[in-house]
């Protein structure tokens, strides 16, 4: 697989230091299970972290030692063990669904598309998983903050570029995008939006509270 | 780096702590690491008891999880700020962050030692990087960190990155390609 769209500096900076919303950092972590390129770049901030962690000290109290002693004696190693990935689902994606695309409750938009939100703890973004048939179009849509769009299975096409499986596209608020998925099979993707969604024709508009998009 | 000014080899603690649950290598790396982890909370925006405990339960973490780190690719230091971070999510966001799918391959049962070096010295050469920044911006990238800064006020103000975390990148990334390509042969 060869990625072309990557993530931004500023997301993995901001999925380091544990800044961004769960929704994004969803994405983010699924982005880096399928691109050793971000992973890398990933790791690289983790070890700024490290460097920065080096440099602050608050004393502890007397007897936290010992304290710390006596509970981990009879504490059990944590197992590495955890859900792998399941099908066209990377691991943080099927754990945080609890199941692999089969696991999916989708709900249907209109013209085949699909799509199925999913819960996060906070309120700072949502995150969806869209399923859009090959040569259908998204509706066309702009949005008040970023959004992040993750191919899983299948491509598609917008007025910037090709997105195809492990592309991520990162786009800010100014651009309306139409798009489009690639003739084929049916493209999967994970997106996270800051905000709502704006759909810029009139029915889209009025669908939106019913689709909860 | 020990107070002596000679260097303290953590991540041979910390192997000593997964192989032998060695109390007196715990009591070393805590007692280094865990005042870190509370100054980091607190500069996080936790209370002094609320840091106090979480600093506790990130050295009980590090003890549990000790089979999981591996010395090839992370400082003891980067390890221990990833459960901090985790923890601070966990604790003062109510929250909790995806983490990536594991590698294909866990830790070396017998790492390279001289590559197990070059990756604990990093998070000195971080540091001495960090400390050449002009104060201003070493003050936004701490307070990234702490968490203070959103995502949008990252990009905005941060400016990064920094040479030296450019070719760690490159380091890294050569090291997981050249991994995947042993994986790849002997399978």
């Amino acid at each position: 697989m060869t990625i072309r769209h990557h993530l931004s500096d500023q997301l993995l900076m901001g999925y380091a230091t544990g800044s961004l919303p769960e929704a994004f950092s969803l994405v983010v972590a699924t982005h880096i299970s399928m691109c050793d390129d971000c992973r890398a770049r990933a790791e690289s901030y983790d070890a700024l972290g490290g460097a920065v962690i080096e440099e602050g000290y608050a004393a502890m109290s007397e007897q936290s030692l010992d304290a710390c002693l006596a509970r981990v004696a009879g504490l059990a190693p944590i197992s590495a063990r955890r859900r792998g990935r399941d099908g066209i689902f990377p691991a943080p994606l099927a754990e945080h669904i609890g199941g692999g695309p089969s696991a999916v409750r989708w709900r249907p938009l209109g013209l085949g598309a699909k799509q199925a939100i999913l819960r996060v703890s906070d309120t700072g973004a949502t995150v969806r998983l869209l399923s859009i048939p090959g040569g259908a179009a998204m509706p066309e849509h702009s949005h008040r903050g970023t959004e992040l769009t993750l191919v899983l299975q299948g491509a598609f096409r917008d007025e910037t570029d090709r997105f195809g499986p492990g592309d991520i596209e990162v786009a800010d608020d100014n651009l309306e995008h139409t798009p489009v998925a690639e003739e084929g099979a049916v493209c999967i993707c994970l997106a996270a939006t800051e905000g709502k969604l704006r759909f810029n024709g009139l029915i889209p508009r009025l669908a939106q509270p019913f689709f909860r998009i | 780096m020990a107070e002596d000014g000679t260097e303290t080899d953590w991540a041979g603690l910390l192997c000593r702590v997964r192989d032998q649950q060695d109390r007196a290598a715990f009591a070393a790396l805590f007692r280094h690491f865990a005042p870190r982890v509370k100054g980091f909370l607190m500069k996080s925006g936790a209370s002094e008891q609320l840091a106090e405990e979480c600093a506790q339960d990130v050295m009980a973490v590090l003890w549990q999880k000790a089979d999981q780190f591996d010395p090839e690719r992370a400082s003891v230091a980067t390890w221990v700020f990833t459960i901090a971070r985790n923890r601070r999510i966990d604790a003062l966001r109510k929250s909790r962050r995806p983490e990536p799918e594991d590698l294909p391959w866990g830790p070396e049962p017998e790492p390279d030692q001289a590559e197990v070096f070059e990756v604990q010295q990093e998070t000195r050469r971080l540091g001495k990087a960090l400390a050449q920044l002009p104060q201003t911006q070493r003050d936004l990238i701490e307070r990234a960190f702490y968490g203070e800064l959103s995502h949008s006020e990252i990009a905005v103000q941060t400016g990064l990155p920094l040479g030296t975390i450019k070719s760690r990148i490159r380091l890294a990334l050569d090291k997981l390609r050249h991994q995947m390509d042993v994986k790849a042969k002997t399978e």
